[in-house]
């Protein structure tokens, strides 16, 4: 079975929000950087590429024939995907077990799994 | 945790696809009861873990271990929870197109994840008693012949037995439980309508989880009920295991329940002092038990009030019966309705 794995920041603190990311402590930073560094080399895992903040998101629809752009991503900030990843594994549970590792899942986000569909 | 898992990965045959597995919950309507006869005995333990995945809504495992392991048709799983069937089939279909398309395995849990899938096939099973427990006797029936499957499919697990002792227990009331469609409180029970083979059952069953060490949850609650049985009653000790339940489940309904006990083994005050502190205003037991409590200290205007809560929170015509019933016990002297 083949995941992708949609990471929602919700209110995780980030590198890209240094205010929010100085009340981590450093022992907390050190370990976010290592637990998705760890994450990464996990067999299976394909790593996303790294996303900018939802606030400069651009979002993009056709009515009539006509391209109409609206500032900020298609659902609420706190909403909005903030990284994903691939993972080949065994089945559902394998999936769960390691979106549970990734960060924003215990720090005010959480891990949406979408099974991907094989044709 | 360890033994019973050993004991199910015998069964398992490894070589299998999870697609193959799969097809276990593919079956036609018509096969009933296929999973208590012999055609698939040996899958049965893989079926609940994969009914009961937390990744499927609490309603679809529920219908999902309805359906396969008990072998309910549709249309039976619809109306013992009093939904249309068409709802019903939907919900059946969607909850076994996610586990194949989601790939939820069907296994046994690892060790690391086997005591919280448990607890949440227990909780489906108890879910399933819970509403049959409210008059629907056929669902009553269909959680004891589960929990004796889980027991023998189980039988190192404490808390597989806790929760089959307490049903038993439980369920051994039934015929004193209503009287002409009104519902009867303990107390007033007419006790040669209990089924005391089943409560010896019930204790036998306990006894064996007692003897695994078990003080989970389902343990104690079967430990009360099977106190309950008793006459008369030991309110201190009922008391002194709702104390140890309540520190292990941090529930206010359990403390709502340590408080009708300490108000039999202490008086209605001491009771009454446990439900004042509870956050449950939206709960009729709360009002109905204060109710009670006032009643007997004395406090007729105050438990009228709370009777009257606790009505207007009811929707079960017998519960609103039987409220009503203590209502007019209070008098229509101070009183307006």
């Amino acid at each position: 079975m083949k995941y992708m794995l949609l990471i929602h920041q919700g209110t995780t603190p980030t590198p890209q929000s240094p205010d929010e990311w100085a009340k981590l402590s450093e022992a907390e930073q050190k370990a976010v950087y290592a637990d998705y560094q760890a994450i990464n080399q996990t067999p299976g895992v394909t790593p996303g590429l790294g996303l900018d903040v939802p606030e400069t998101a651009t979002t993009v629809r056709v009515q009539d024939g006509k391209t109409l752009t609206t500032d900020g991503p298609f659902v609420e900030i706190k909403e909005s995907i903030g990284g994903y990843l691939l993972f080949e594994a065994d089945d559902l549970d394998a999936a769960i077990e390691l979106a549970s590792r990734i960060p924003a899942a215990r720090l005010g986000g959480a891990v949406e799994v979408r099974p991907i569909v094989e044709w | 945790m360890t033994t019973a898992r050993n004991r199910a990965i015998n069964r398992i045959h490894r070589d299998r696809t999870l697609a193959a597995k799969t097809r276990l919950l593919q079956v036609p309507e018509a096969a009933k009861n296929q999973v208590n006869g012999t055609t698939f005995p040996d899958e049965r333990l893989e079926l609940i873990f994969t009914c009961c995945h937390p990744a499927l809504a609490t309603d679809a495992q529920v219908a999902l271990t309805l359906r396969t392991l008990g072998g309910l048709t549709t249309g039976e799983i619809a109306r013992a929870f009093l939904v249309p069937e068409p709802t019903m089939a939907q919900r059946l279909v969607r909850a076994k197109r996610k586990i194949k398309a989601a790939g939820i395995p069907f296994r046994v849990p690892p060790d690391h994840l086997l005591p919280d899938r448990l607890v949440a096939v227990l909780a489906v099973v108890y879910l399933i008693f819970n509403e049959g427990y409210g008059g629907r006797g056929e669902l009553a029936a269909e959680a004891l012949l589960l929990g004796r499957a889980l027991a023998e499919l189980m039988p190192d697990e404490p808390e597989v037995h806790g929760l089959l002792a307490m049903m038993l227990l439980l369920d051994a009331r039934r015929e004193a439980r209503f009287r002409g469609g009104e519902m009867v409180l303990l107390a007033d029970q007419d006790r040669s309508l209990w089924d005391t083979a089943q409560i010896s059952d019930g204790r036998a069953v306990l006894d064996r989880a007692l003897a695994l060490h078990g003080r989970g949850p389902y343990v104690l609650q079967a430990a009360i009920a099977s106190l309950h049985a008793d006459e008369p009653r030991d309110w201190p000790q009922i008391a002194a295991l709702y104390v140890e339940l309540s520190r292990l489940t941090d529930s206010p309904v359990v403390e709502l329940s340590r408080a009708v006990a300490v108000a039999e083994a202490e008086g209605p005050m001491a009771g009454l002092d446990i439900v004042d502190r509870l956050a449950l205003e939206d709960y009729r037991y709360l009002h109905s038990t204060r109710g009670e409590l006032l009643r007997r200290l004395g406090r007729t205007e105050e438990a009228r009030d709370a009777y009257r809560h606790a009505l207007a929170l009811v929707h079960d015509d017998a519960e609103r019966r039987l409220l009503e019933r203590r209502l007019a016990e209070l008098g229509t002297a101070t009183g307006s309705a």
